[in-house]
């Protein structure tokens, strides 16, 4: 995560509030009483899987689409009944948006016209703008002479250039390959830090959103289900939908008593300790899996056989087989030595507090 | 493709061409024939059914009618359509089936049928609101709705409508400049070839005016032909390739200019050149 303090000294973001919006198609409920707030300045990205209401909640922010009920509040103005024509937002959309009959320097121009800014105004800061996303060698090109990513830092820059209050990123870089969207992802952050803008930002790629988020919001079904810096949404996820959606998740039956849970002849502490005893899965992550290739190997709950090690770089993953399930191990690659798939291993499990869930009761594995 | 494919190609095209052509130009080289016939089976060519045309009284204000007609016909079509298209592709994506039938239903109706149906709305807008020929402007518009519908419709499905119109809302633009910044320019092609086609339907439309009891251009024609089948004939030749000039004329005063690349150091290609490279971020 980048450091929101690195941000540029006069920003000029302004406080966003979204108060309890509500909005249904039909019979589905897309968004559920959604409140947010946004500081000044500050990056907030909406994560989620297909359906739970991310975009939507972008779209009412932006007036594209109209709440059911609930407020949505920009620097302290009640904007919720106002045209997306009036609200001093900008957009980058997912689909390529630039207007294919204008340049991109034209493009950048074309908001601050509607906004009466004056013609040598207009072409200073348009300037400005593509040097600020480093396009100024392709201020005359046209959309079908720039590349996808070329095209969406334009449409940043665009959206940039009419000094809006809240700047809002609808899955931007999902149609870019992955070198392309890492590059974009960091210059989005680069930039946003430097205009100092209070930015939406929607995903349903956990990397980008933990990347280069101040805060991730992880929704479901229209809800929120946790809203915190990224460090906190993954090391200490609030519901097991959050613990299963960022990141991965071994899922290991056992036994909640105590405030503590037993697995596998582990007792682990608990994140919420006031848990119900009785039978539960808990959620431990990968990396709090530690894979052991010496010593004792007699048959045991976490004693099983290797069969696969995925090299990730700098970390390596280990799928180990303890026979009536499959556990996640994620470990220095310089650990990993001679493991190899049909190692015989042994599993410790780190005892950090993990999230159990407790209404899907089926064991099962990563 | 090897040279044997690319010189029958260009056989079958040119032998595709001669025949179109020639299905095109006889007609109008026999009318031209025609009207330049003396009198009586040896007499010599003459011009005169040509040099009678600026003497038929009734023809000129004919073709500035049917022009006017035509202008009408064309703007009331793009003023009640285009938006009409853009709303419902935004706003109301399930009237769109609906909207599409009425829009191709005059195409199933014969044209005397379409009039039978409008001669009791004629006779009331007559003697209530104006007997000006320029009313028969409404009836065009129904009949080229289903040509421009089609035309409009491809044009709108070649942009990423959505998107396009969100995006210059969010940038500042209302309605109107979304319509006039955003949605024409980027479908000028598809407007153009729509406002052709309803010149070119209006021009030759004789049905309606002559059951309709007015008088335009292809009605004139036929009062010529009464006087004199030459002259008739000459008037129905010119009128011809007046349109056709004046198509031509309307296709490249309107056809927008082609952006054309400038070559930068990157290399990317213009837009006639090989497929471009995108030069990574």
């Amino acid at each position: 995560m980048s450091d929101a303090t690195t941000r540029r000294d006069g920003a000029r973001g302004v406080e966003v509030r979204l108060e309890d919006l509500r909005r249904a198609y039909a019979a589905t409920t897309a968004l559920d009483g959604l409140t947010l707030t946004m500081s000044p300045g500050e990056m907030v990205a909406l994560l989620g899987p297909s359906g739970c209401g991310k975009t939507t909640a972008l779209r009412l922010v932006a007036g594209l689409e109209e709440a059911d009920s609930g407020r949505v509040v920009i620097g302290g103005n009640d904007v919720t009944n106002l045209g997306a024509n009036k609200r001093e937002i900008g957009m980058v959309f997912q689909a390529y948006s630039l207007f294919p009959h204008m340049t991109a320097m034209n493009n950048v121009a074309f908001g601050m016209q509607l906004h009466k800014v004056g013609a040598a105004e207009r072409r200073k800061r348009a300037g400005e703008m593509l040097e600020l996303v480093g396009l100024s060698a392709h201020a005359n090109k046209y959309a079908h002479q720039l590349s996808g990513g070329q095209q969406q830092r334009v449409a940043l820059a665009r959206a940039l250039a009419i000094k809006p209050k809240v700047l809002l990123l609808d899955e931007p870089l999902s149609a870019l390959d992955a070198k392309v969207r890492s590059r974009l992802r960091d210059e989005i952050r680069r930039v946003q830090l430097e205009v100092g803008t209070t930015t939406l930002f929607v995903t349903h790629d956990q990397e980008e959103a933990l990347a280069i988020a101040d805060r991730v919001g992880v929704m479901n079904k229209g809800r929120l289900e946790q809203l915190g810096p990224p460090t906190t949404i993954y090391s200490r996820p609030a519901t097991p939908f959050v613990a299963e959606f960022v990141g991965l998740t071994n899922r290991l039956a056992g036994v909640v008593k105590s405030g503590e849970v037993e697995v596998r002849g582990a007792r682990l502490p608990l994140v919420k300790p006031d848990t119900t005893d009785g039978p539960a899965l808990a959620l431990v992550r990968p990396e709090a899996v530690s894979v052991i290739a010496d010593g004792d190997m007699s048959p045991g709950p976490l004693v099983g056989s290797v069969i696969s090690t995925v090299f990730l770089g700098a970390t390596s993953r280990v799928t180990v087989d303890l026979g009536d399930i499959t556990v996640l191990a994620q470990m220095p690659t310089s650990n990993v030595g001679a493991i190899s798939a049909g190692t015989r291993v042994r599993l410790s499990l780190r005892t950090d507090p993990v999230l159990v869930a407790q209404d899907d009761k089926a064991p099962t594995g990563a | 493709m090897s040279r044997t494919r690319r010189l029958k190609l260009r056989v079958f095209r040119t032998a595709v061409f001669l025949v179109l052509g020639a299905f095109f130009l006889v007609p109008i080289g026999a009318m031209f024939e025609f009207s330049t016939r003396g009198n009586g089976v040896t007499a010599p060519r003459t011009l005169d059914a040509w040099t009678a045309i600026a003497k038929v009284p009734d023809l000129l204000p004919a073709i500035s009618v049917s022009l006017q007609l035509a202008a009408i016909t064309a703007v009331a079509m793009l003023v009640l359509l285009l938006p009409t298209m853009v709303w419902v592709r935004l706003r109301l994506p399930g009237l769109s089936r609906i909207v599409e039938f009425i829009c191709l239903l005059p195409l199933t109706v014969p044209a005397i049928a379409l009039v039978v149906g409008m001669v009791p709305l004629y006779r009331w807008i007559g003697p209530n609101l104006s007997d000006s020929i320029l009313t028969l402007s409404f009836a065009y518009l129904i009949l080229v709705l289903p040509y421009t519908y089609r035309t409009l419709d491809a044009g709108l499905a070649a942009i990423d409508l959505k998107t396009l119109s969100e995006a210059a809302r969010s940038l500042g633009a209302g309605w109107g400049t979304v319509m006039l910044r955003v949605v024409v320019p980027n479908m000028s092609s598809a407007i153009l070839n729509a406002c052709l086609l309803a010149v070119a339907l209006v021009l030759g439309e004789f049905t309606f005016a002559n059951l309709l009891a007015f008088e335009n251009l292809q009605v004139a024609i036929l009062y010529v032909g009464l006087v004199s089948a030459g002259t008739s004939i000459a008037v129905a030749v010119a009128s011809l390739l007046f349109a056709f000039v004046l198509l031509m004329i309307l296709s490249f005063v309107g056809r927008p200019r082609e952006r054309v690349a400038r070559e930068e150091p990157t290399g990317i290609p213009g837009p006639f050149g090989p497929p471009a490279v995108p030069q990574g971020l």
